[in-house]
């Protein structure tokens, strides 16, 4: 649980978070996700570091590059991704039900 | 706010299944699919092309707030008006593989209907990531850091 705990703070971070963004959409070494910062490399190779010792992040060596992946099984275990996926087709869907009922009103 | 929507997402499988009722006659939330100007403003999106036919296309054109555009584009295979959509998805200018997606629309009386969506993936992780989108995205979309760097990847 003290892991469970740690991992929610570590998401708790704004730029700990935008790592996880860029991770998600593909695997990245840790120079191409600093560039996307102002922050030194140093403050970015910090929150990489939390975001792996929390197992949200895994490493992989590629030839002389380290690569991060989101570390799928983790996310799932401790945020329960389906969770958001599932918020935003009830937002769109809601959102059709609402137009199309304003629709069936206007004929 | 108990959410109307269910997902179906087993661990390990390439697949998903997306069910939800709606307080509209079945002709109605069909329609929300197959109209462009309706479906342009549901999904928020310009939609460029709408042929609901067998092998007609689709393809739609999102604008961020930052004026980046991302284009979204399938093939039908199948349309049976008011009963289903057989189509394909897939994300132009990301690494995401075309997914498969049957829709099904039912009626349930004459002022509800329900919508099962089926989306097959070409894989298990390639499933998992994209259930993994709106995590990564979604944790605080009000972050403008976030959103900057979102739109700087597109």
């Amino acid at each position: 649980m003290e892991l469970r705990r740690d991992v929610f703070q570590a998401i708790a971070d704004p730029t700990r978070r935008a790592i996880l963004t860029l991770v998600a959409l593909q695997a990245m070494t840790p120079t191409a996700i600093a560039e996307n910062f102002d922050s030194s490399r140093q403050t970015i190779s910090k929150h990489i570091q939390i975001l792996t010792e929390c197992e949200l992040l895994r490493q992989e060596q590629t030839g002389r590059e380290i690569y991060y992946y989101i570390n799928a099984k983790k996310m799932k275990e401790v945020a329960d991704f389906i969770e958001p996926f599932r918020k935003m087709w009830d937002d769109r869907f809601n959102k059709l039900e609402s137009i199309m009922k304003k629709h069936k009103s206007k004929n | 706010m108990e959410l109307k929507t269910q997902i179906h997402a087993e661990d390990g499988r390439q697949e998903l299944t997306v069910t939800r009722t709606f307080e509209l006659p079945v002709e109605l939330l069909f329609k929300a699919y197959t109209d462009a100007d309706i479906v342009a403003e549901w999904m928020s999106t310009n939609v460029l092309k709408l042929e609901n036919k067998a092998h007609g296309g689709y393809r739609f054109e999102t604008i961020d707030p930052k004026g980046n555009k991302h284009y979204f584009n399938g093939v039908m295979h199948e349309i049976v008006p008011n009963e289903k959509i057989t189509r394909t998805f897939q994300m132009e200018g990301t690494p995401f593989p075309v997914q498969l997606e049957f829709l099904e629309f039912e009626s349930i009386d004459a002022d509800n209907s329900k919508l099962t969506m089926h989306i097959v993936y070409k894989t298990a992780e390639w499933r998992d990531r994209m259930l993994q989108m709106p995590f990564a995205f979604g944790i605080n979309m009000a972050h403008n850091r976030l959103q900057e760097i979102a739109d700087k990847l597109k």
